[in-house]
């Protein structure tokens, strides 16, 4: 494969609005790297970045050392990771070919890291796993496949690094792989690519090179200019979490988010969450004028029909409502020093909502080496558990397997402000949906009419009548 | 139903984040600098408010030798849009006699920019201070949060940041402490001008060639528009064809050779381009680091 990426076009020829276009129809792919320390994740990206002429010369030129370029050195842009040679926090590059735009973040190996190497691959579509041929699989390589896959990443590439040093021998790649499988089945880790690959020499990278001639598939960069990204979040159920009330003066009132997932059209019914309070969208309002539809992600500001009091924190959906609980259960990634505590509060920051919250309890912590569960009171910086969380005002969630946006949370150290860890909602716990009082209180709301008061008769046993049919409305 | 296209996503990410900080935080300020990246991100504070207007003043920190030309385009843009544009100098460092000639570009830099900053943020007690930087300018850029922690003297820990995962930020701080916002931290140079392009967005004509007068001092052309920056040996005056790829002040930001009079033609020659656009910073090359170091220290 030649590596003539960049179409170099001539002053005259240039057609502006050609190149818009094909810009235009280039889809967005984002990749972390994961894996044991020094096991070559940043050489891998500098290596990418270079052969694939994603780097500029000045950088390139700045990571020369003893006469050659040290890969490595294009990401490790910090003085001290520098100097240690190691990456210590996740670096961000990005690069183009002609069928796709890459935003990739290098993440460390290193445990102490594991918080930095979540960041990066939290909100990626697509992570490489590198494995050192030489020195074999780590237990913190089983950690990052763990949390990668946890944290719902729906493509894994697992290179198998360093072959040079392993006489690109076919049975060594074999071997970690026959290692490495049943691990990630039992973690069920989805569409995984094992590749064999030298990030130091190239091989496999963006050339194939020509050590490596029983190994048949697509090299590294055809593979990510080609995998299917993420599932696009469009047709699930709507979802928007309300960021701020836009409202300039009387005669307008909106509502401004991101749709965190599906589609919604002027005419459609919401439903308000915590109130339950219906109506319907009047307009898509932008600063390029109303919409005809929008869907997730994009940054919109709704207004309704009716005047309904709805504010920061809220949630507007439509379909199927999501879950709503105060007490729910969620696997935990501890970030923190000071260990997960039952007795300390916490806030949980979930879409545009941030309340107080506490610990109720750690089922059970996972070992990442056997994946077995473990009784635990507590989780310490880097163990991954399932808790179980109770928080002061219900939240509005669906299951994170579902909805990476509306079933994701962190917990803030109420003390220190520090990001304590990253939680992701399994389910409501049982028998804890949100108090039946408050329930009753919303169906209620919601099964009134809009625009009709309801007017209870001053006879209770008349009243319960009403609310009886109310609630038979609201049930059929 | 298609995907958004990739300008369409960044734009979509950074009004979210916009969004988030005048929601969360008491006393919000923008960062202007005046350059490409600061008009962009106005334009996506205006979108995020619409039809509301933008809630949080900018804040430009003049080192009085920024160009001509930017200052125009400044009184002009703050007019034209009816925000509060807030302009802060440290004067006492001036009328002490600071420019790079006398102090050295590190000395200047700290004390007309990251000084000034400071002490900006400090008199305006703003929480958090949005700025248009982006990750692929720099390689310790490219290690920063999109809210960026900065402790009670305004310091970067670079070695202990927040995680910020998915697209949940924290942005709780203690008093006096606070947050850096960079929303246009998953942007491109190449990014910013398709944008621009698109957006129809105006910007300062220093960024579209011309022929001016510069001197002609290795392969840096400088605008010689202060009076302490004289021809020194080997220097010659010359007119050129060139125009700026990014803006600064003037002794310290060097114009490059190009024939880009148009947007399109901008986008073309840097489809082309080979190096990185802080190469024509002076101040970036100080030493190995530089960036990392002033950033340590309070700077943007
Ligand atoms: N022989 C050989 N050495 C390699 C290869 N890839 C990386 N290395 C070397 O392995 C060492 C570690 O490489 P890095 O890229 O810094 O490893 P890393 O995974 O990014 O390490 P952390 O980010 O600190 O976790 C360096 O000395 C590299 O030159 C390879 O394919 N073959
Ligand atoms: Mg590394």
């Amino acid at each position: 494969m030649s590596a003539a990426f960049v179409e170099q076009p001539s002053q005259q020829s240039f057609d502006i609005e050609q190149f818009l276009a094909a810009e235009e129809s280039k889809g967005l792919l984002r990749l972390t790297t994961a894996g044991s320390v020094d096991d070559g994740k940043s050489t891998l990206i500098g290596r990418l970045l270079h052969d694939a002429k994603g780097a500029y010369e000045d950088q390139l030129k700045s990571a020369i050392r003893g006469g050659e370029i040290d890969f490595s050195l294009l990401t490790d842009g910090l003085r001290a990771e520098r100097e240690q040679g190691i990456t210590i926090d996740v670096a961000y590059r990005y690069f183009a070919t002609p069928k796709r735009k890459f935003i990739l973040a290098d993440t460390p190996g290193h445990e102490q890291y594991t918080r930095n190497m979540a960041t990066g691959a939290s909100t990626a579509e697509l992570a490489i796993i590198l494995l050192d041929a030489h020195r074999g699989l780590t237990t913190q390589s089983r950690r990052h496949a763990f949390i990668a896959t946890l944290l719902g990443i729906p493509n894994f590439v697992i290179a198998v690094n360093k072959m040079d040093l392993a006489g690109y021998d076919q049975e060594v790649f074999n071997r970690i792989r026959a290692e490495f499988e049943p691990f990630l089945e039992r973690i069920d880790t989805k569409n995984y690519y094992f590749l064999p690959l030298s990030a130091l020499k190239g091989d496999n990278v963006v050339d194939r090179g020509s050590h490596m001639p029983w190994f048949e598939g697509p090299c590294l960069l055809e593979y990510l200019e080609t995998v299917e990204p993420a599932a696009s979040m469009i047709q699930a159920p709507f979802r928007m979490a309300v960021q701020r009330v836009v409202r300039p003066d009387q005669n307008f009132r909106g509502y401004a988010g991101l749709i965190g997932s599906g589609t919604i059209r002027p005419g459609d019914e919401v439903q308000a969450l915590p109130s339950g309070r219906r109506s319907k969208v009047r307009r898509i309002v932008t600063f390029d004028g109303d919409l005809e539809m929008a869907h997730a992600p994009m940054s919109v500001t709704l207004t309704l029909a009716d005047e309904i009091d709805i504010s920061r924190g809220d949630m507007i959906s439509s379909g199927t409502p999501p879950l709503s609980a105060r007490i729910f259960d969620a696997t935990m990634v501890w970030f923190d020093a000071h260990p997960l505590d039952p007795a300390h509060d916490y806030l949980v920051k979930h879409t545009s909502h941030t309340v107080p919250a506490r610990v109720d309890g750690v089922r059970h912590l996972v070992n990442v080496a056997t994946l077995e569960t473990e009784p635990a009171s507590s989780l310490a910086m880097n163990e991954i558990g399932v808790v179980r969380i109770a928080t002061a005002k219900p939240l509005f969630f669906d299951p994170y397997r579902e909805n990476r946006v509306t079933g994701s949370f962190i917990l803030i150290d109420r003390k220190t402000n520090h990001t304590a860890g990253a939680g992701m909602i399994l389910a409501e716990a049982e028998g804890s949906l949100e108090d039946a009082a408050d329930r009753l209180v919303r169906l209620v709301r919601a099964a009134v009419p809009e625009g009709a008061r309801l007017n209870l008769p001053a006879d209770d046993a008349q009243a319960m009548e009403v609310v009886r049919r109310l609630l038979k409305g609201v049930l059929k | 139903m298609s995907r958004l296209s990739h300008l369409q996503a960044l734009e979509a990410e950074s009004i979210h984040i916009i969004r988030e900080v005048a929601s969360e935080f008491q006393r919000p300020v923008m960062l202007y600098s005046i350059g490409k990246d600061s008009s962009v991100m106005v334009r996506l504070a205006q979108k995020a408010f619409y039809p509301g207007p933008i809630p949080f003043p900018l804040l430009h920190v003049d080192t009085t030798y920024k160009f001509k030309e930017m200052i125009e385009f400044r009184d002009k843009f703050a007019a034209e849009l009816g925000v509060k544009l807030i302009v802060h100098s440290n004067t006492s460092a001036l009328e002490a006699g600071a420019n790079p000639f006398r102090l050295g570009t590190e000395r200047c830099c700290g004390l007309l920019k990251t000084q000034s900053l400071l002490d900006a943020l400090r008199a305006g007690s703003y929480d958090a201070a949005f700025g248009g930087a982006r990750r692929d300018e720099e390689k310790s850029r490219a290690k920063e949060r999109i809210f960026s922690f900065r402790d009670s003297l305004g310091q970067w820990d670079p070695k202990n940041q927040r995680p910020e995962l998915w697209n949940l930020f924290n942005g709780r701080v203690e008093p006096g402490e606070s947050i850096r916002v960079f929303p246009l931290s998953n942007w491109t140079e190449m990014d910013v001008w398709q944008y621009i392009h698109v957006e129809n967005i105006p910007i300062v004509p220093l960024y579209f060639a011309k022929d001016r007068q510069v001197l002609v001092r290795g392969n840096s052309l400088i605008m010689p528009e202060q009076d302490f920056v004289k021809p020194q040996l080997g220097d010659r005056l010359e007119t050129v064809r060139c125009r700026m790829r990014s803006l600064g002040c003037s002794p310290c930001t060097g114009a490059i050779r190009s024939d880009a009079d148009t947007l399109p033609k901008i986008i073309a020659e840097l489809v082309a381009v080979r190096n990185s656009e802080r190469e024509n910073r002076v101040i970036d090359h100080d030493r190995e680091g530089s960036m990392e170091l002033k950033k340590r220290e309070g700077y943007f």
